[in-house]
This record gives structure tokens, C-alpha cells and sequence, in this order.
């Protein structure tokens, strides 16, 4: 195999197992949520804010490793 | 010269240029177009690729200042928000908000109350104007991104690199102007620590210090940036499909993939205000942490 054709392998596993990751946080993070919110409706909002900016933060950090991925196959 | 009998067959494949990298020869260079659509140019396309307006490329110094498709984005959007704000001050000695006085207020006293005050406590009326024009700047310069023909300026790295730049100035410029310079440095440690913790501490919250602005520039352009890959790649497949198999495969495919390409649309229209909710947010978190340290 040439270099090149390693280096596209890597970016794709790579990707997938950022994505891997950050799934699962986002995952656990909305069960969490909706644990919180069926004990206590009342809190929804304050549970929802929180959670999108949780996911938020969390898919940063995703991504940080997909941009990996996407420089690798940019710059041969 | 090479070892171990490299025939000449083989020399020049290994070094011709990669034939998955290069555009096929006919048919349709998907790569090369989703890259033109993202990357920053020197023209400036007005109603998709048919006027091409060149744009003055500047060189000071070695550096290169040109005007290019971003900058001139970024133009456009200061002057549309400095254009609806004044639309909206012009109302401002009402009592009752009416129009769209009342629609920006709702989005400034949100900024204001929940993300300034609450994070930055006392003190936080002097960096509510940054904090609001961070937040409108990011949230318009995505949201012009998403307009057909539109380009994101915050989806070029060196774009939310300067944001971040000046968000780092502005979290030290508050710590420093609240607790003087030296004690500013001392507030980076919490108090009550064994003494020889304190030079791994100090280290450490210096080097978190720098790597928050950098994971705040990070994350905005890696939304942006992977929300317009997302959209033109799902577009894409509708001419990947007609290359392949014929261009009736690829008229039939085409409502389904406009779909998922709606979907994705609409949901970068939500990380686009969730990104310049995030920035703002975690940069007036930054700030009440360097005004007023919890220890």
C-alpha cells in the first residue's frame, strides 16, 4: 500500500471513531436530560438550556478531531 | 541508483500524481467544488458563478492584506447590523416597545441578563457592548452564510482565530484592570494549596489560559465549516449519482436528496445561533472567572 492510500485510511477510521465518541457523550448527556425532566417537568427549560449547551460544548470537541481528519485528506 | 531494480514503469507511477486526487475528466469535480465553495477567494461571485467580480489583492510588507470574498462578507454584515441597529434605535424614546425595537431588545436584554450579569456579576455592565457585538457579529455572519449566494466568514479559520484574539485580550484586560497585573497572574492559582503544588497549578492554568481561546476559535470554525461540507456534499451526491449511472439516476434521486439537504440546512440555521450563543456565553464565563475569581 502507498503512503497516500494509509494516509486516507487513517483520516476515515479516525473519523469514525471521533464520531464514535462524541455520539456516546451526546448520548449519555440526553439520558441524563430526559431523566431529569421526567421527574421534574416543571424544571424542562432550565434542564433543555443546559443540555443544549452541554451537546454544544461536547461537539466541539468532536469536531476539533474532524477537522483532523479533513486536513489530513486535504493536504497530500 | 535506486536499490532492488525499480523498472522505469514503476518510478513514474509511484510519482504521477495520485489519480483518486485528481478531477475526472469528465464529469464533475465534487471535491474541487465543495473546496471553492468554503475556501476563501479572491473573486467575488454575485448570483452563483456567473459575474465574477476580481477583487484588489493588497500586499504590505510581505503580508498579504488582499479584499477577499471574506472580507467583503464581513463588510456587508457590519453594515446591514449597523443598519438594523439604527433602524431600531430610532424608536428608542417609547415607552412600550413596538416593531423591531422590540424584536432586537428581546435579543440584547437576553445577552444582558442572562449571559453578562449572571456570569459576570457586579461589574458587568462595562463589557455588555463587546459581549453584544460578538454575539450579533457571529450570529450574522453565520446566518448570512446559509443565504443562496451567500459566503460564512466565520467558517475561515483566521476569521474566529481573531475573535478568539480579542476575546483573549478582553478576559485579561479585566482581570487586570480589576486586580493590577501581579495579583491578576496570583489569582490564576487557588488559594489554600500545598506549596509545592503551586508551580504545577500555575503551569497548568497558564497553559488552560491559552488553550480556552484556541478551543473557542476551534469550535466555531469547525461547526461552520462542517455544517457547509455537510450541505454541498449531500448535493453533491445528486451529481456523483448522474456520473456514475446516467443522468436520469440522478433527476429520480433528486427530491430525496434535496430533502436531506433541507434538513441539514435547518439544522445548521439552529447551530448558528447555538455557535454565537456558545462564544458569547463561555467568553463572559471566562471573563467572570478573571474579574472575580470563586477563590
Amino acid at each position: 500500500m502507498e503512503s497516500g492510500a494509509i494516509a486516507y485510511l487513517g483520516a476515515g477510521i479516525g473519523a469514525g471513531i471521533a464520531i464514535v465518541g462524541g455520539g456516546i457523550g451526546i448520548g449519555l448527556l440526553a439520558q441524563g436530560a430526559m431523566g431529569g425532566i421526567a421527574r421534574q417537568p416543571q424544571s424542562a427549560g432550565t434542564i433543555q438550556t443546559a443540555m443544549l449547551i452541554a451537546a454544544a460544548l461536547i461537539e466541539g470537541a468532536t469536531l476539533l478531531a474532524l477537522v483532523i481528519c479533513v486536513l489530513i485528506v486535504l493536504m497530500k | 541508483m535506486m536499490g532492488g531494480g525499480v523498472t522505469a514503469g514503476q518510478l513514474e507511477a509511484a510519482t504521477a500524481p495520485d489519480p483518486a486526487l485528481a478531477a475526472p475528466a469528465q464529469g464533475v469535480d465534487v471535491g474541487g467544488h465543495i473546496l471553492h465553495h468554503i475556501l476563501d477567494s479572491h473573486d467575488l461571485e454575485i448570483v452563483l458563478p456567473w459575474i465574477k467580480v476580481p477583487l484588489p489583492r493588497i500586499e504590505i510588507a510581505g503580508i498579504d492584506l488582499s479584499i477577499t470574498k471574506h472580507v467583503v462578507f464581513m463588510w456587508i454584515v457590519a453594515a446591514f447590523l449597523s443598519g438594523v441597529f439604527w433602524l431600531a434605535s430610532r424608536r428608542v424614546h417609547e415607552s412600550v416597545p413596538r416593531g423591531l425595537r422590540n424584536l432586537i431588545e428581546i435579543l440584547i436584554v437576553f445577552i444582558r441578563e442572562e449571559v453578562a450579569r449572571k456570569s459576570i456579576g457586579p461589574g458587568a455592565d462595562r463589557f455588555v457592548p463587546y459581549l453584544l457585538t460578538t454575539f450579533f457579529f457571529i450570529l450574522t455572519c453565520n446566518l448570512a452564510g446559509l443565504i443562496p449566494g451567500g459566503s460564512t466568514a466565520t467558517g475561515n479559520i483566521s476569521v474566529t482565530a481573531g475573535l478568539a484574539l480579542i476575546a483573549f485580550a478582553v478576559i485579561h484586560y479585566g482581570g487586570i484592570r480589576e486586580h493590577g497585573l501581579v495579583a491578576h497572574f496570583n489569582n490564576l492559582v487557588p488559594h489554600g494549596l500545598p506549596g509545592w503544588l503551586v508551580p504545577i497549578m500555575f503551569v497548568l492554568e497558564l497553559l488552560s489560559a491559552l488553550i480556552k481561546p484556541f478551543a473557542l476559535c476551534i469550535r466555531l470554525f469547525a461547526n461552520m465549516m462542517a455544517g457547509h461540507v455537510a450541505i454541498l456534499a449531500f448535493f453533491s451526491l445528486i451529481f456523483i449519482l448522474s456520473d456514475l449511472y446516467s443522468g436520469v439516476v440522478g433527476v429520480a434521486v433528486s427530491p430525496l436528496v434535496i430533502a436531506f439537504e433541507l434538513f441539514v440546512h435547518l439544522l445548521e440555521l439552529l447551530v448558528a445561533f447555538l455557535q454565537a450563543y456558545i462564544f458569547t456565553m463561555l467568553t463572559a464565563n471566562f471573563i467572570g472567572m478573571s474579574v472575580h475569581p470563586a477563590h
